[in-house]
């Protein structure tokens, strides 16, 4: 059926079609975090040296002697990729200062989870942020740890069913507000941060090309639909992520060197119930528990259109 | 051709266990996984590749007549493409067994 | 004859890093470590070394910086003591099986709780199964040399693992000693630039640190202990080329006195010194002492340490840290283990002494010698004891 929704993205056949990720990974059916993973890798191109967490992506591209990768790529802890990419940046710098290695533009991109940067990942990515090396950071964000079994993380979103904070007699889902990591990123000063969604291909590889170019640690979340941790259908991950934007959910915007620039803005966000009505784990809020949470994601998305607005 | 893990020996394994061959998990078969199967009717196909950019698993490749056309041995049956074709030229069809 | 000065210890190891053209350095302070980053830093900043230097925001983060960046190919060095080592367990069991020649100088400190930042052996003994290769030192010549010597082996592509070289903290990190100095031309002939088999880099894409399954992990882990037992002739090929360069031949166990004693005091670390001075002391009086030190603790040197006590009836082992509620401490069990299938076995006392860096004088290493001898008289099996707690 042809709608207005998804005329905007035609120019997506001018895209490279070099994959730097191979198919027969082990990735669920409708896995949008894979998706995001495989654009980034599009936008960067192959001189990129990546780093990751434990997590979804390292499981489902790495069984021993399988690999996914077609870029060189090295996993070794959950909470240490910050400081793994740290390392790998500044051996590419100091190894071509000294001429031991040729002198070529190499991205480091480091890449983890919501848990393993907004929880066990965090004091890792505030170091190396503040450290300035020059680096991408990725999150892809599925809010809660999918690898393990859909356990809360502290970006799981308010009211959502996780397996550790489920729906009960006494507490119904997460009882705690989203950690907002694009503004933690951005309070270290960094040049350059962003949300991105692969609903928005051409705004999301956009982005990690800046991100690339920039100097400096670059720090983009990416929100990564989970069909089988949200209990949605796997051919709607597209559509769940463009919803989730449409809602004010998840905002699409950049901060480039403290500047707040919405990437898109609507003259009216959608009701929250026509994102929350297609996943389970938020079938258990009442009417007035989403207007409760509708009324406070209104006031961040204001709120942020004015930092946007007066660019701080 | 890359064995399987449990075919290994122990004097097999590279220095460190790196692997040395990159992409090689494409000898993995996930079309196995699949119930569905998408089905295009090239009449309706604007040639937009959005099929292409959203599938999670690369299973698009583009044919020499300018079609994106899903190679079977991957796809997974998400249904993501013919959920997102503009023109509804993609439909997901019970897979056929061979 | 290299220059010979009078250095701080861990001045002189800071040296033997610079020295090493070590490309990243990446630490986080702890007591006793500091001197050895704040010296680092210091050079660093002159200009006097060219590399990336980074005090990072925890200790797990120094070792994964390290790691990173010695994938990639560049020589990469870390210090920590205790608690810091503690915190970066996790990543020293990861290290090896990648097979990452980093270099670590471990500040020997106590394990917390209580707090304390004096001297003892329980933050590496906590370590002991991680699989890097790990020496003890007993003086500052001996750190500063060990750290030549720990590049040129870890590095060498039939070992390709981190080493830790141990220091006493305070006893040695934080005492001036006579150190000599080697010419850099001769370091530079010993220890050639890091050539490594994989790098992270676009032009060969390799994966490392891939998961791995059930049917393949006990492949990896047989891999990784034949590696770590093999490189026993390349530690001491490495220490004759070291010792031909430098006249100093280092043996995996060393002993002093010890071909016809009947009694063996067992040390590692500095404690050797001052042993030695006991050992005199009861060898005038006519006392068939010897002493015998374990300067490689990993891979254990069975065969030259079976070579080193067989003709002994006893061996009074002197442990720095306690295995708690175990068999005695660690290097006790781990002697006792060494000999068990040996024909004639000596009786092991053990004495965990020096605990926390309470002073442990050659008087006091006669005294445990002499009650050890009186307890195996008597008979008493247990033989395990903490020396000098005030009940």
């Amino acid at each position: 059926m042809i709608t207005t929704e998804n005329l905007n993205v035609f120019a997506v056949r001018t895209l490279t079609q070099k994959e730097h990720m191979a198919p027969g990974h082990r990735a669920c059916q409708g896995c949008a975090e894979v998706l995001a993973v495989r654009l980034v890798l599009k936008a960067i191109g192959r001189n990129v040296i990546m780093c990751s967490a434990t997590g979804c992506m390292e499981i489902i591209s790495s069984p021993l002697p399988f690999t996914a990768w077609r870029v060189p790529w090295f996993h070794v802890a959950f909470e240490n990729t910050a400081a793994v990419a740290s390392g790998v940046e500044s051996a590419l710098k100091v190894l071509m200062r000294k001429g031991k290695i040729p002198r070529k533009k190499i991205v480091t991109l480091a890449q983890a989870g919501d848990g393993g940067t907004a929880d066990i990942g965090m004091q890792a990515l505030s170091g190396a942020l503040e450290r300035g090396h020059n680096m991408i950071y990725v999150c892809t964000d599925n809010e809660a740890y999918m690898n393990t079994g859909i356990q809360r993380s502290s970006s799981t979103p308010f009211g959502a069913s996780t397996t550790t904070s489920p729906v009960g007699k006494a507490q119904m889902g997460q009882i705690t507000w989203k950690k907002n990591m694009a503004a933690i990123a951005a309070a270290h000063n960094i040049p350059y941060v962003a949300t991105a969604c692969p609903s928005y291909p051409i705004d999301l590889i956009e982005k990690v090309k800046k991100a690339a170019a920039v100097e400096g640690p670059s720090y983009i979340h990416i929100l990564s639909v989970c069909p089988t941790g949200w209990r949605s259908l796997p051919e709607l991950s597209i559509k769940l992520g463009r919803l989730a934007v449409e809602t004010g959910v998840f905002p699409l915007y950049e901060v480039e060197n403290g500047r707040y620039h919405m990437s898109l803005d609507f003259p009216e966000l959608r009701p929250l119930k026509e994102y929350t009505k297609w996943q389970g784990r938020f079938r258990h809020l009442t009417d007035d528990k989403l207007a409760e949470i509708e009324k406070r994601l209104h006031e961040e998305y204001k709120h942020l259109k004015a930092r946007a607005e007066t660019g701080i | 051709m890359t064995k399987p893990e449990n075919e290994w020996t122990w004097k097999e394994l590279t220095v460190g266990n790196v692997i040395l061959e990159p992409g090689n998990a494409s000898q993995y078969r996930t079309g196995d996984w699949k119930t569905l199967m998408p089905v295009l009717d090239k009449d309706l196909c604007i040639h937009c590749g959005l099929c292409y950019i959203y599938c999670p698993d690369m299973a698009y490749n583009l044919d020499a007549d300018g079609f994106f056309i899903a190679d079977l041995f991957y796809c997974k049956g998400c249904g993501i493409c013919a959920k997102e074709c503009p023109t509804g030229a993609i439909k997901m069809v019970v897979e056929q067994e061979e | 004859m290299g220059k010979r000065v009078g250095m701080e210890v861990s001045i002189a190891a800071a040296e033997a890093v610079r020295q090493s053209k070590v490309d990243v350095i990446s630490a986080y302070p702890i007591t006793p470590q500091t001197h050895v980053v704040e010296h680092l830093s210091e050079i660093v900043a002159n200009g006097e070394m060219d590399a990336e230097f980074f005090c990072v925001e925890s200790e797990h983060s120094a070792l994964s910086v390290c790691v990173g960046s010695e994938a990639t190919g560049a020589r990469s060095f870390t210090c920590t003591s205790s608690q810091g080592l503690a915190l970066m367990s996790e990543i020293t069991y990861i290290v090896p099986p990648l097979r990452l020649p980093i270099l670590m100088i471990l500040s020997n400190r106590t394990l917390s709780a209580p707090l304390s930042i004096w001297n003892d052996h329980s933050d590496v003994m906590s370590i002991r199964d991680c699989g890097w290769i790990q020496y003890f030192c007993e003086n500052g010549q001996e750190v500063y040399d060990h750290v030549f010597i720990g590049y040129r082996l870890g590095e060498d592509r039939d070992v390709l693992l981190p080493v830790i070289v141990n220091m006493d903290g305070f006893t040695l990190s934080h005492v001036i000693e006579p150190i000599e100095l080697i010419d850099q031309e001769k370091i530079d002939k010993f220890l050639p630039p890091y050539a490594p088999i994989y790098t992270l880099h676009p032009d060969r894409p390799v994966t490392m640190g891939a998961f791995a399954l059930p049917s393949i992990f006990a492949e990896a882990k047989k891999a990784q202990e034949v590696v770590i037992r093999s490189s026993i002739p390349k530690i001491l090929e490495v220490w004759k080329a070291f010792g031909d360069m430098t006249g100093r031949y280092y043996q995996p166990i060393e002993t002093y006195k010890a071909e016809d004693a009947e009694t063996l005091l067992l040390t590692m670390g500095s404690f050797g010194e001052t042993a030695s001075v006991a050992v005199d002391t009861m060898r005038e009086k006519g006392k068939p002492v010897g002493l015998v030190k374990i300067r490689l603790w990993r891979p254990f040197p069975f065969d030259a340490f079976k070579e080193a006590t067989r003709r002994a009836k006893r061996i009074v082992v002197i442990d720095r840290a306690v295995s708690v509620g175990g068999p005695g401490g660690p290097v006790a069990s781990e002697v006792k283990s060494a000999v068990y299938g040996e024909e004639s076995r000596p009786m092991i006392y053990d004495f965990v002494a020096g605990i926390s860096g309470r002073d442990v004088s050659p008087s006091d290493f006669i005294k445990m010698v002499e009650k050890a001898e009186i307890e195996i008289n008597e008979g008493n099996k247990e033989g395990y004891e903490i020396y000098g707690v005030r009940e």
